[in-house]
Protein backbone atom coordinates (compact mmCIF):
# COMPACT_ATOMS: atom_id res chain seq x y z
CA UNK A 1 0.00 0.00 0.00
CA UNK A 2 1.82 3.06 -1.14
CA UNK A 3 2.64 5.58 1.82
CA UNK A 4 2.04 8.84 0.29
CA UNK A 5 3.53 11.17 3.13
CA UNK A 6 5.92 13.94 1.73
CA UNK A 7 7.25 17.26 2.91
CA UNK A 8 6.07 20.62 2.10
CA UNK A 9 9.67 20.98 0.36
CA UNK A 10 8.73 17.90 -2.21
CA UNK A 11 5.21 19.59 -2.87
CA UNK A 12 6.77 22.72 -3.82
CA UNK A 13 9.44 20.95 -5.86
CA UNK A 14 5.98 19.61 -7.96
CA UNK A 15 5.32 22.89 -9.11
CA UNK A 16 6.26 24.47 -12.15
CA UNK A 17 6.45 28.54 -13.21
CA UNK A 18 3.12 28.56 -15.14
CA UNK A 19 0.96 26.22 -13.29
CA UNK A 20 -2.52 26.47 -12.89
CA UNK A 21 -3.15 25.64 -8.99
CA UNK A 22 -6.15 25.08 -7.20
CA UNK A 23 -6.14 25.74 -3.97
CA UNK A 24 -9.58 24.89 -1.47
CA UNK A 25 -11.13 26.47 1.81
CA UNK A 26 -13.03 29.67 1.64
CA UNK A 27 -12.25 32.96 2.10
CA UNK A 28 -9.78 32.33 5.90
CA UNK A 29 -10.91 29.55 6.35
CA UNK A 30 -9.00 26.28 6.13
CA UNK A 31 -6.99 27.53 3.30
CA UNK A 32 -3.50 25.34 3.47
CA UNK A 33 -1.26 28.08 4.47
CA UNK A 34 2.11 26.06 5.39
CA UNK A 35 2.07 24.92 1.59
CA UNK A 36 1.32 28.98 0.42
CA UNK A 37 4.04 30.13 2.67
CA UNK A 38 6.35 27.37 0.80
CA UNK A 39 5.07 28.60 -2.44
CA UNK A 40 5.87 32.64 -1.71
CA UNK A 41 9.03 31.67 -0.54
CA UNK A 42 9.68 29.84 -3.82
CA UNK A 43 11.59 31.00 -6.78
CA UNK A 44 7.78 30.28 -8.76
CA UNK A 45 6.50 32.42 -11.05
CA UNK A 46 3.92 33.02 -13.60
CA UNK A 47 0.84 30.46 -11.18
CA UNK A 48 -2.40 31.12 -12.12
CA UNK A 49 -4.81 30.62 -9.14
CA UNK A 50 -7.81 29.47 -8.89
CA UNK A 51 -9.70 29.73 -5.23
CA UNK A 52 -12.73 30.70 -3.05
CA UNK A 53 -9.98 33.36 -2.19
CA UNK A 54 -8.71 34.37 1.11
CA UNK A 55 -5.12 35.03 1.79
CA UNK A 56 -3.88 32.41 -0.02
CA UNK A 57 -4.62 34.83 -2.99
CA UNK A 58 -3.20 38.02 -0.63
CA UNK A 59 -0.05 36.37 0.24
CA UNK A 60 1.29 34.96 -3.50
CA UNK A 61 0.09 38.56 -4.63
CA UNK A 62 2.13 40.10 -2.11
CA UNK A 63 5.49 37.56 -2.87
CA UNK A 64 4.86 38.30 -6.54
CA UNK A 65 4.02 34.76 -7.83
CA UNK A 66 0.71 35.46 -9.39
CA UNK A 67 -0.42 36.17 -13.16
CA UNK A 68 -3.98 35.03 -13.31
CA UNK A 69 -6.59 35.04 -10.59
CA UNK A 70 -9.62 32.86 -11.27
CA UNK A 71 -11.99 33.89 -8.21
CA UNK A 72 -15.62 34.68 -6.84
CA UNK A 73 -14.18 36.99 -4.37
CA UNK A 74 -11.47 37.77 -2.10
CA UNK A 75 -12.08 38.23 0.84
CA UNK A 76 -10.70 37.56 5.22
CA UNK A 77 -13.96 37.41 6.13
CA UNK A 78 -13.62 39.20 9.44
CA UNK A 79 -11.87 41.82 7.19
CA UNK A 80 -14.26 41.93 4.64
CA UNK A 81 -11.57 43.57 2.00
CA UNK A 82 -8.16 41.65 1.19
CA UNK A 83 -5.66 44.38 1.25
CA UNK A 84 -2.81 42.26 -0.84
CA UNK A 85 -5.14 41.39 -2.84
CA UNK A 86 -6.70 45.20 -3.51
CA UNK A 87 -3.02 46.29 -4.08
CA UNK A 88 -1.86 44.19 -6.44
CA UNK A 89 -5.49 44.79 -8.58
CA UNK A 90 -5.08 48.99 -7.61
CA UNK A 91 -1.64 48.58 -9.43
CA UNK A 92 -2.34 45.97 -11.89
CA UNK A 93 0.14 43.68 -11.38
CA UNK A 94 -2.46 40.80 -11.64
CA UNK A 95 -5.47 39.92 -13.74
CA UNK A 96 -8.29 38.90 -12.83
CA UNK A 97 -10.90 36.78 -13.50
CA UNK A 98 -13.74 37.30 -11.47
CA UNK A 99 -16.72 34.58 -11.99
CA UNK A 100 -19.88 34.39 -9.83
CA UNK A 101 -18.94 31.89 -7.06
CA UNK A 102 -21.67 28.82 -8.10
CA UNK A 103 -19.86 29.73 -11.46
CA UNK A 104 -16.73 28.65 -10.18
CA UNK A 105 -18.15 25.95 -8.65
CA UNK A 106 -19.77 24.29 -11.50
CA UNK A 107 -16.18 25.22 -13.76
CA UNK A 108 -14.67 22.94 -11.41
CA UNK A 109 -17.45 20.17 -11.30
CA UNK A 110 -17.26 19.84 -14.97
CA UNK A 111 -13.66 19.25 -14.97
CA UNK A 112 -14.02 16.91 -12.26
CA UNK A 113 -16.45 15.12 -14.57
CA UNK A 114 -14.39 15.34 -17.49
CA UNK A 115 -17.16 17.56 -19.30
CA UNK A 116 -16.22 20.57 -21.57
CA UNK A 117 -18.78 22.69 -19.60
CA UNK A 118 -21.78 22.73 -17.63
CA UNK A 119 -24.69 24.92 -17.81
CA UNK A 120 -26.42 27.10 -15.62
CA UNK A 121 -28.13 30.24 -15.18
CA UNK A 122 -25.71 31.93 -13.13
CA UNK A 123 -23.93 35.10 -15.10
CA UNK A 124 -26.46 35.53 -17.02
CA UNK A 125 -27.10 39.66 -17.92
CA UNK A 126 -24.03 40.67 -15.71
CA UNK A 127 -20.78 41.99 -16.21
CA UNK A 128 -18.76 38.38 -15.73
CA UNK A 129 -19.57 37.49 -19.60
CA UNK A 130 -17.85 41.14 -20.57
CA UNK A 131 -15.40 40.92 -18.61
CA UNK A 132 -14.46 37.21 -18.84
CA UNK A 133 -14.83 37.28 -22.94
CA UNK A 134 -14.17 33.49 -23.43
CA UNK A 135 -17.52 32.64 -22.14
CA UNK A 136 -20.33 31.84 -24.60
CA UNK A 137 -23.62 30.79 -24.21
CA UNK A 138 -25.83 27.63 -25.21
CA UNK A 139 -29.08 27.21 -26.15
CA UNK A 140 -30.88 23.84 -24.68
CA UNK A 141 -31.00 21.24 -27.56
CA UNK A 142 -35.06 20.46 -25.87
CA UNK A 143 -38.41 22.30 -26.74
CA UNK A 144 -37.71 25.10 -24.14
CA UNK A 145 -34.85 26.11 -26.08
CA UNK A 146 -33.25 28.18 -23.14
CA UNK A 147 -30.16 29.87 -23.66
CA UNK A 148 -27.48 29.13 -20.78
CA UNK A 149 -23.62 30.08 -19.47
CA UNK A 150 -21.89 27.05 -20.88
CA UNK A 151 -19.51 27.03 -17.65
CA UNK A 152 -16.26 25.77 -19.13
CA UNK A 153 -14.33 22.98 -16.92
CA UNK A 154 -11.50 24.77 -15.14
CA UNK A 155 -8.93 22.17 -15.23
CA UNK A 156 -6.37 22.60 -12.72
CA UNK A 157 -2.82 21.36 -12.85
CA UNK A 158 -1.95 20.93 -8.68
CA UNK A 159 -5.48 21.10 -6.29
CA UNK A 160 -3.35 22.02 -2.41
CA UNK A 161 -6.11 21.24 0.11
CA UNK A 162 -5.58 21.24 4.16
CA UNK A 163 -7.94 18.59 6.41
CA UNK A 164 -8.18 17.76 9.49
CA UNK A 165 -7.00 14.65 9.70
CA UNK A 166 -5.49 12.56 6.39
CA UNK A 167 -4.16 8.64 7.22
CA UNK A 168 -0.68 7.68 5.18
CA UNK A 169 -2.14 6.51 1.91
CA UNK A 170 -3.69 9.42 1.36
CA UNK A 171 -7.53 10.02 2.14
CA UNK A 172 -8.77 12.76 4.49
CA UNK A 173 -11.10 14.09 6.62
CA UNK A 174 -13.27 17.44 7.34
CA UNK A 175 -14.22 17.78 10.83
CA UNK A 176 -15.30 21.06 10.58
CA UNK A 177 -19.04 22.53 9.51
CA UNK A 178 -17.80 22.70 5.94
CA UNK A 179 -16.28 20.60 3.39
CA UNK A 180 -16.21 23.59 0.86
CA UNK A 181 -15.47 22.66 -2.73
CA UNK A 182 -12.04 20.62 -1.68
CA UNK A 183 -13.11 17.11 -3.46
CA UNK A 184 -13.99 19.37 -6.47
CA UNK A 185 -10.46 21.17 -6.46
CA UNK A 186 -8.89 17.47 -6.07
CA UNK A 187 -10.89 15.63 -8.77
CA UNK A 188 -10.21 18.60 -11.26
CA UNK A 189 -6.69 18.11 -10.91
CA UNK A 190 -3.99 16.13 -12.53
CA UNK A 191 -1.65 16.42 -9.52
CA UNK A 192 -3.33 16.33 -5.75
CA UNK A 193 -1.62 17.56 -2.53
CA UNK A 194 -3.36 17.21 1.16
CA UNK A 195 -1.76 18.49 4.28
CA UNK A 196 -3.28 17.52 7.61
CA UNK A 197 -3.37 18.58 10.89
CA UNK A 198 -2.35 15.04 12.06
CA UNK A 199 -1.66 11.98 10.40
CA UNK A 200 -3.13 8.85 12.18
CA UNK A 201 -3.47 5.30 11.14
CA UNK A 202 -6.73 4.49 8.71
CA UNK A 203 -8.23 2.37 11.39
CA UNK A 204 -8.74 5.35 13.67
CA UNK A 205 -10.15 7.45 10.97
CA UNK A 206 -13.74 7.26 12.44
CA UNK A 207 -12.60 7.97 16.07
CA UNK A 208 -13.35 11.59 16.03
CA UNK A 209 -15.63 12.09 12.62
CA UNK A 210 -18.41 9.76 11.67
CA UNK A 211 -17.81 8.09 8.10
CA UNK A 212 -19.87 11.73 6.28
CA UNK A 213 -16.86 13.88 7.20
CA UNK A 214 -14.43 10.81 5.08
CA UNK A 215 -14.99 12.71 1.94
CA UNK A 216 -11.03 12.97 0.30
CA UNK A 217 -10.79 9.43 -1.01
CA UNK A 218 -7.16 8.26 -1.65
CA UNK A 219 -7.81 8.43 -5.49
CA UNK A 220 -8.16 12.03 -5.41
CA UNK A 221 -4.96 12.42 -3.69
CA UNK A 222 -1.14 12.04 -4.79
CA UNK A 223 1.16 13.07 -1.17
CA UNK A 224 0.90 13.94 2.17
CA UNK A 225 1.89 16.29 4.67
CA UNK A 226 1.75 16.25 8.23
CA UNK A 227 1.75 20.22 9.31
CA UNK A 228 -0.20 20.36 12.94
CA UNK A 229 -1.13 23.90 12.87
CA UNK A 230 -0.55 24.01 8.92
CA UNK A 231 -3.95 26.34 8.33
CA UNK A 232 -2.65 29.39 10.62
CA UNK A 233 -3.77 32.19 10.59
CA UNK A 234 -6.95 31.08 8.85
CA UNK A 235 -10.06 28.84 10.94
CA UNK A 236 -9.98 25.04 10.99
CA UNK A 237 -12.01 23.97 13.70
CA UNK A 238 -12.66 22.28 15.83
CA UNK A 239 -8.77 22.57 16.19
CA UNK A 240 -8.51 25.88 16.03
CA UNK A 241 -9.97 28.94 15.15
CA UNK A 242 -8.63 31.78 12.98
CA UNK A 243 -5.51 33.59 15.00
CA UNK A 244 -7.57 37.36 13.96
CA UNK A 245 -4.72 39.06 15.96
CA UNK A 246 -2.23 37.74 13.38
CA UNK A 247 -4.75 38.14 10.62
CA UNK A 248 -5.03 41.82 11.18
CA UNK A 249 -1.02 41.53 11.32
CA UNK A 250 -0.91 39.96 8.11
CA UNK A 251 -3.45 42.72 6.52
CA UNK A 252 -2.02 45.82 8.60
CA UNK A 253 1.27 45.10 6.94
CA UNK A 254 -0.31 46.30 3.18
CA UNK A 255 0.11 49.49 4.63
CA UNK A 256 4.01 50.17 3.37
CA UNK A 257 7.15 48.28 1.84
CA UNK A 258 8.09 48.42 5.97
CA UNK A 259 5.47 46.85 7.33
CA UNK A 260 5.27 44.15 4.63
CA UNK A 261 8.50 43.21 5.35
CA UNK A 262 8.26 42.82 9.22
CA UNK A 263 5.22 40.68 8.50
CA UNK A 264 7.04 38.88 5.86
CA UNK A 265 9.83 37.84 7.80
CA UNK A 266 7.79 37.20 10.78
CA UNK A 267 5.71 34.92 8.87
CA UNK A 268 7.48 33.72 6.09
CA UNK A 269 11.24 34.23 7.47
CA UNK A 270 13.50 36.00 6.37
CA UNK A 271 13.46 38.31 2.87
CA UNK A 272 14.83 36.28 -0.08
CA UNK B 1 -45.56 57.60 19.71
CA UNK B 2 -42.68 55.35 20.67
CA UNK B 3 -39.22 56.83 20.32
CA UNK B 4 -37.24 54.56 17.94
CA UNK B 5 -33.89 54.85 16.30
CA UNK B 6 -32.98 54.71 12.82
CA UNK B 7 -31.48 51.88 12.38
CA UNK B 8 -34.66 50.21 14.45
CA UNK B 9 -36.68 51.77 11.41
CA UNK B 10 -35.03 50.42 8.63
CA UNK B 11 -35.07 46.68 10.54
CA UNK B 12 -38.33 46.89 10.40
CA UNK B 13 -37.77 48.15 6.69
CA UNK B 14 -35.89 45.34 5.87
CA UNK B 15 -37.92 42.81 7.90
CA UNK B 16 -41.14 43.55 5.60
CA UNK B 17 -38.96 43.16 1.83
CA UNK B 18 -39.56 39.15 3.36
CA UNK B 19 -43.36 39.55 3.90
CA UNK B 20 -45.09 36.75 2.21
CA UNK B 21 -42.29 34.35 1.19
CA UNK B 22 -43.32 31.12 3.45
CA UNK B 23 -41.09 28.36 3.54
CA UNK B 24 -37.97 29.79 1.53
CA UNK B 25 -34.44 30.71 2.86
CA UNK B 26 -33.93 34.00 3.90
CA UNK B 27 -30.15 35.50 3.00
CA UNK B 28 -29.27 38.76 4.79
CA UNK B 29 -26.04 40.13 4.53
CA UNK B 30 -25.03 42.67 6.69
CA UNK B 31 -25.82 44.02 10.19
CA UNK B 32 -29.37 45.59 9.83
CA UNK B 33 -30.23 42.92 7.03
CA UNK B 34 -29.82 40.35 9.98
CA UNK B 35 -31.68 42.08 12.43
CA UNK B 36 -34.78 42.49 10.19
CA UNK B 37 -34.45 38.83 8.64
CA UNK B 38 -34.62 37.38 12.62
CA UNK B 39 -37.13 40.22 12.69
CA UNK B 40 -39.54 39.02 10.21
CA UNK B 41 -39.37 35.51 10.93
CA UNK B 42 -40.05 36.25 14.81
CA UNK B 43 -43.22 38.02 14.10
CA UNK B 44 -45.05 37.92 10.75
CA UNK B 45 -43.12 35.51 8.63
CA UNK B 46 -42.54 32.32 10.32
CA UNK B 47 -41.87 29.86 8.53
CA UNK B 48 -38.62 31.79 6.80
CA UNK B 49 -35.39 29.16 7.53
CA UNK B 50 -32.25 31.30 8.51
CA UNK B 51 -28.67 29.99 8.80
CA UNK B 52 -26.18 30.50 11.51
CA UNK B 53 -24.08 32.27 8.97
CA UNK B 54 -21.76 28.97 8.73
CA UNK B 55 -23.62 25.73 7.77
CA UNK B 56 -26.04 25.32 9.41
CA UNK B 57 -30.25 26.24 9.55
CA UNK B 58 -31.25 27.33 12.92
CA UNK B 59 -34.67 27.24 14.07
CA UNK B 60 -34.99 29.49 17.13
CA UNK B 61 -34.01 33.60 16.96
CA UNK B 62 -30.86 33.90 18.57
CA UNK B 63 -29.49 37.70 19.42
CA UNK B 64 -26.67 38.94 17.20
CA UNK B 65 -23.07 39.22 18.17
CA UNK B 66 -23.31 35.77 19.90
CA UNK B 67 -25.49 34.48 22.93
CA UNK B 68 -25.50 32.27 26.12
CA UNK B 69 -28.54 30.57 24.58
CA UNK B 70 -28.12 27.25 22.63
CA UNK B 71 -28.24 26.99 19.11
CA UNK B 72 -31.66 24.76 17.85
CA UNK B 73 -30.25 23.32 14.53
CA UNK B 74 -33.23 21.69 12.16
CA UNK B 75 -30.63 21.22 8.88
CA UNK B 76 -27.33 21.06 7.85
CA UNK B 77 -26.30 23.81 4.98
CA UNK B 78 -22.77 24.10 3.78
CA UNK B 79 -21.95 25.86 0.69
CA UNK B 80 -23.09 23.79 -1.39
CA UNK B 81 -26.29 23.35 -0.26
CA UNK B 82 -26.26 27.14 -0.12
CA UNK B 83 -25.88 27.07 -3.91
CA UNK B 84 -28.45 24.47 -4.82
CA UNK B 85 -30.65 26.48 -2.90
CA UNK B 86 -29.86 29.81 -4.67
CA UNK B 87 -30.37 27.71 -7.89
CA UNK B 88 -33.54 25.95 -6.95
CA UNK B 89 -35.33 29.50 -6.14
CA UNK B 90 -36.03 28.68 -2.48
CA UNK B 91 -34.12 31.91 -1.19
CA UNK B 92 -34.48 35.58 -0.59
CA UNK B 93 -31.59 37.51 -0.39
CA UNK B 94 -30.56 41.05 1.11
CA UNK B 95 -27.05 42.14 -0.55
CA UNK B 96 -25.53 45.45 0.24
CA UNK B 97 -24.61 47.83 -3.09
CA UNK B 98 -21.50 49.91 -3.54
CA UNK B 99 -23.87 51.15 -6.23
CA UNK B 100 -26.94 50.37 -7.71
CA UNK B 101 -28.76 52.19 -11.08
CA UNK B 102 -32.32 52.79 -11.54
CA UNK B 103 -32.97 49.95 -13.35
CA UNK B 104 -31.10 47.93 -10.14
CA UNK B 105 -28.08 46.79 -11.67
CA UNK B 106 -25.51 46.24 -8.20
CA UNK B 107 -21.88 46.73 -8.59
CA UNK B 108 -19.73 45.28 -5.33
CA UNK B 109 -16.73 44.35 -7.73
CA UNK B 110 -14.64 47.46 -8.52
CA UNK B 111 -14.74 51.02 -9.23
CA UNK B 112 -12.95 52.20 -12.60
CA UNK B 113 -11.01 50.19 -15.00
CA UNK B 114 -11.49 46.17 -14.39
CA UNK B 115 -7.94 45.92 -15.61
CA UNK B 116 -7.09 48.38 -12.88
CA UNK B 117 -9.75 49.79 -10.76
CA UNK B 118 -9.68 52.47 -8.83
CA UNK B 119 -11.20 50.73 -5.97
CA UNK B 120 -11.18 46.72 -6.16
CA UNK B 121 -14.19 45.77 -4.09
CA UNK B 122 -15.55 42.22 -2.97
CA UNK B 123 -15.76 40.60 -6.28
CA UNK B 124 -18.55 39.39 -7.58
CA UNK B 125 -19.40 36.80 -5.26
CA UNK B 126 -22.89 35.16 -5.66
CA UNK B 127 -24.43 38.04 -6.90
CA UNK B 128 -24.90 37.17 -11.11
CA UNK B 129 -26.17 33.83 -9.72
CA UNK B 130 -28.35 35.23 -6.86
CA UNK B 131 -29.93 37.60 -8.92
CA UNK B 132 -30.93 35.76 -12.22
CA UNK B 133 -32.33 32.88 -9.76
CA UNK B 134 -34.48 34.11 -6.85
CA UNK B 135 -35.77 37.51 -5.08
CA UNK B 136 -32.93 40.00 -4.54
CA UNK B 137 -33.23 43.42 -2.38
CA UNK B 138 -31.19 45.65 -1.30
CA UNK B 139 -30.06 47.56 1.88
CA UNK B 140 -27.70 50.69 1.56
CA UNK B 141 -27.17 52.26 5.08
CA UNK B 142 -25.62 55.58 3.33
CA UNK B 143 -27.73 56.73 0.25
CA UNK B 144 -25.75 59.34 -1.84
CA UNK B 145 -25.44 60.23 -5.44
CA UNK B 146 -21.63 58.11 -5.18
CA UNK B 147 -24.07 54.52 -4.24
CA UNK B 148 -27.41 55.35 -6.15
CA UNK B 149 -25.43 56.20 -9.77
CA UNK B 150 -26.68 56.97 -13.13
CA UNK B 151 -24.17 54.22 -14.57
CA UNK B 152 -22.99 51.12 -12.27
CA UNK B 153 -18.96 50.88 -12.72
CA UNK B 154 -19.52 46.77 -13.23
CA UNK B 155 -22.90 44.50 -13.11
CA UNK B 156 -22.78 42.22 -10.33
CA UNK B 157 -26.55 41.98 -9.34
CA UNK B 158 -28.18 42.09 -12.49
CA UNK B 159 -31.25 45.03 -12.88
CA UNK B 160 -34.48 44.62 -15.10
CA UNK B 161 -32.81 46.39 -18.30
CA UNK B 162 -29.95 43.50 -18.28
CA UNK B 163 -33.15 41.02 -17.30
CA UNK B 164 -35.32 41.77 -20.03
CA UNK B 165 -32.69 41.63 -22.31
CA UNK B 166 -32.35 38.20 -22.42
CA UNK B 167 -36.04 37.36 -23.00
CA UNK B 168 -38.57 35.71 -21.53
CA UNK B 169 -36.53 32.72 -20.20
CA UNK B 170 -33.50 34.06 -18.96
CA UNK B 171 -35.63 36.79 -16.92
CA UNK B 172 -38.25 34.79 -15.58
CA UNK B 173 -36.71 34.05 -12.34
CA UNK B 174 -35.46 37.91 -12.02
CA UNK B 175 -37.40 39.77 -9.15
CA UNK B 176 -35.95 42.93 -7.53
CA UNK B 177 -38.16 43.06 -4.25
CA UNK B 178 -37.08 45.85 -2.59
CA UNK B 179 -34.42 48.33 -1.84
CA UNK B 180 -33.99 50.09 1.99
CA UNK B 181 -31.55 53.08 2.83
CA UNK B 182 -31.08 55.29 5.48
CA UNK B 183 -33.88 58.01 3.80
CA UNK B 184 -36.18 55.16 2.51
CA UNK B 185 -37.61 52.29 0.83
CA UNK B 186 -37.74 52.14 -3.05
CA UNK B 187 -39.06 49.10 -5.62
CA UNK B 188 -39.26 48.53 -8.92
CA UNK B 189 -43.36 48.43 -9.21
CA UNK B 190 -43.40 50.45 -12.34
CA UNK B 191 -44.33 50.05 -16.50
CA UNK B 192 -40.52 49.61 -16.94
CA UNK B 193 -39.10 48.17 -13.39
CA UNK B 194 -37.26 51.65 -12.83
CA UNK B 195 -36.86 52.78 -9.55
CA UNK B 196 -39.58 54.12 -7.27
CA UNK B 197 -39.59 55.74 -4.03
CA UNK B 198 -42.25 53.95 -2.09
CA UNK B 199 -42.15 55.46 1.21
CA UNK B 200 -39.51 58.01 2.80
CA UNK B 201 -38.52 57.69 6.27
CA UNK B 202 -39.92 59.99 9.12
CA UNK B 203 -38.13 63.23 9.14
CA UNK B 204 -36.91 63.01 5.43
CA UNK B 205 -38.18 65.24 2.62
CA UNK B 206 -38.95 63.61 -0.91
CA UNK B 207 -36.65 66.56 -1.85
CA UNK B 208 -33.66 64.86 0.24
CA UNK B 209 -34.23 62.16 -1.57
CA UNK B 210 -33.94 63.16 -4.54
CA UNK B 211 -31.06 65.46 -4.22
CA UNK B 212 -29.05 62.20 -2.99
CA UNK B 213 -30.12 59.44 -5.80
CA UNK B 214 -27.52 59.77 -9.25
CA UNK B 215 -30.68 58.83 -11.50
CA UNK B 216 -34.20 59.93 -12.20
CA UNK B 217 -36.68 58.30 -9.27
CA UNK B 218 -40.19 57.65 -9.92
CA UNK B 219 -41.83 59.76 -7.45
CA UNK B 220 -45.90 58.94 -6.56
CA UNK B 221 -48.15 61.78 -6.19
CA UNK B 222 -49.08 60.93 -2.80
CA UNK B 223 -45.25 59.63 -1.07
CA UNK B 224 -45.97 57.15 2.36
CA UNK B 225 -44.28 57.46 5.34
CA UNK B 226 -42.04 54.05 6.04
CA UNK B 227 -43.96 52.86 8.64
CA UNK B 228 -42.78 52.83 12.31
CA UNK B 229 -41.64 49.81 14.13
CA UNK B 230 -44.93 48.71 16.86
CA UNK B 231 -43.70 48.41 20.52
CA UNK B 232 -43.67 44.96 20.18
CA UNK B 233 -40.91 44.65 17.43
CA UNK B 234 -38.78 47.39 19.58
CA UNK B 235 -38.98 44.91 22.07
CA UNK B 236 -38.07 42.09 20.08
CA UNK B 237 -35.33 44.49 18.62
CA UNK B 238 -34.06 45.25 22.20
CA UNK B 239 -34.49 42.51 24.00
CA UNK B 240 -34.31 39.73 22.49
CA UNK B 241 -32.69 39.73 18.63
CA UNK B 242 -29.79 42.60 18.77
CA UNK B 243 -29.71 43.56 22.91
CA UNK B 244 -26.02 45.31 22.60
CA UNK B 245 -26.66 47.64 19.90
CA UNK B 246 -25.00 46.32 16.65
CA UNK B 247 -27.41 48.07 14.31
CA UNK B 248 -26.83 51.39 16.12
CA UNK B 249 -23.35 50.97 15.69
CA UNK B 250 -23.81 49.83 12.07
CA UNK B 251 -25.67 53.34 11.04
CA UNK B 252 -23.94 55.96 13.76
CA UNK B 253 -26.65 56.82 15.12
Amino acid sequence: MADKRMTVDDVVAELRDGMTVGIGGWGSRRKPMLLVRAIARSSLKDLTLVSYGGPDVGLLCATGKLKKIVCGFVSLDSIPLEPHFRAARQNGTVEVVDLDEGMLQWGLYAAALRLPFLPTRAGLGSEVMKLVPELRTVKSPYDDGEELVAMPAITLDVALIHMNRADARGNGQFLGPDLYFDDLFCMAAKRRFMSAERIVPTEKLLDEGSVHTLRISRMMVDGVVEAPGGARFTSCEPDYERDEALQREYAASAASPEAWNTFRAKYLGAAS
Amino acid sequence: MTDYSLDELCAVACAEAWRGDGEILASPIGVIPSIGARLAKETFAHDLLLTDGIASLVANTLPLGGSPKAKVVEGYAPYRTIFDIVWSGRRHVMMGASQIDRFGNQNIAFIGDPRRPKAQLLGMRGAPGNTINHPTSYFIPSHSTRSFVAKVDAVSGVGYDRAAALGPHGARFHHLRRVISNKGVFDFETPDHTMRLRSVHPGVKVEDVVAATGFTLVIPDKVEETRAPTAEELRLLRDVIDPTGLGKKELGA
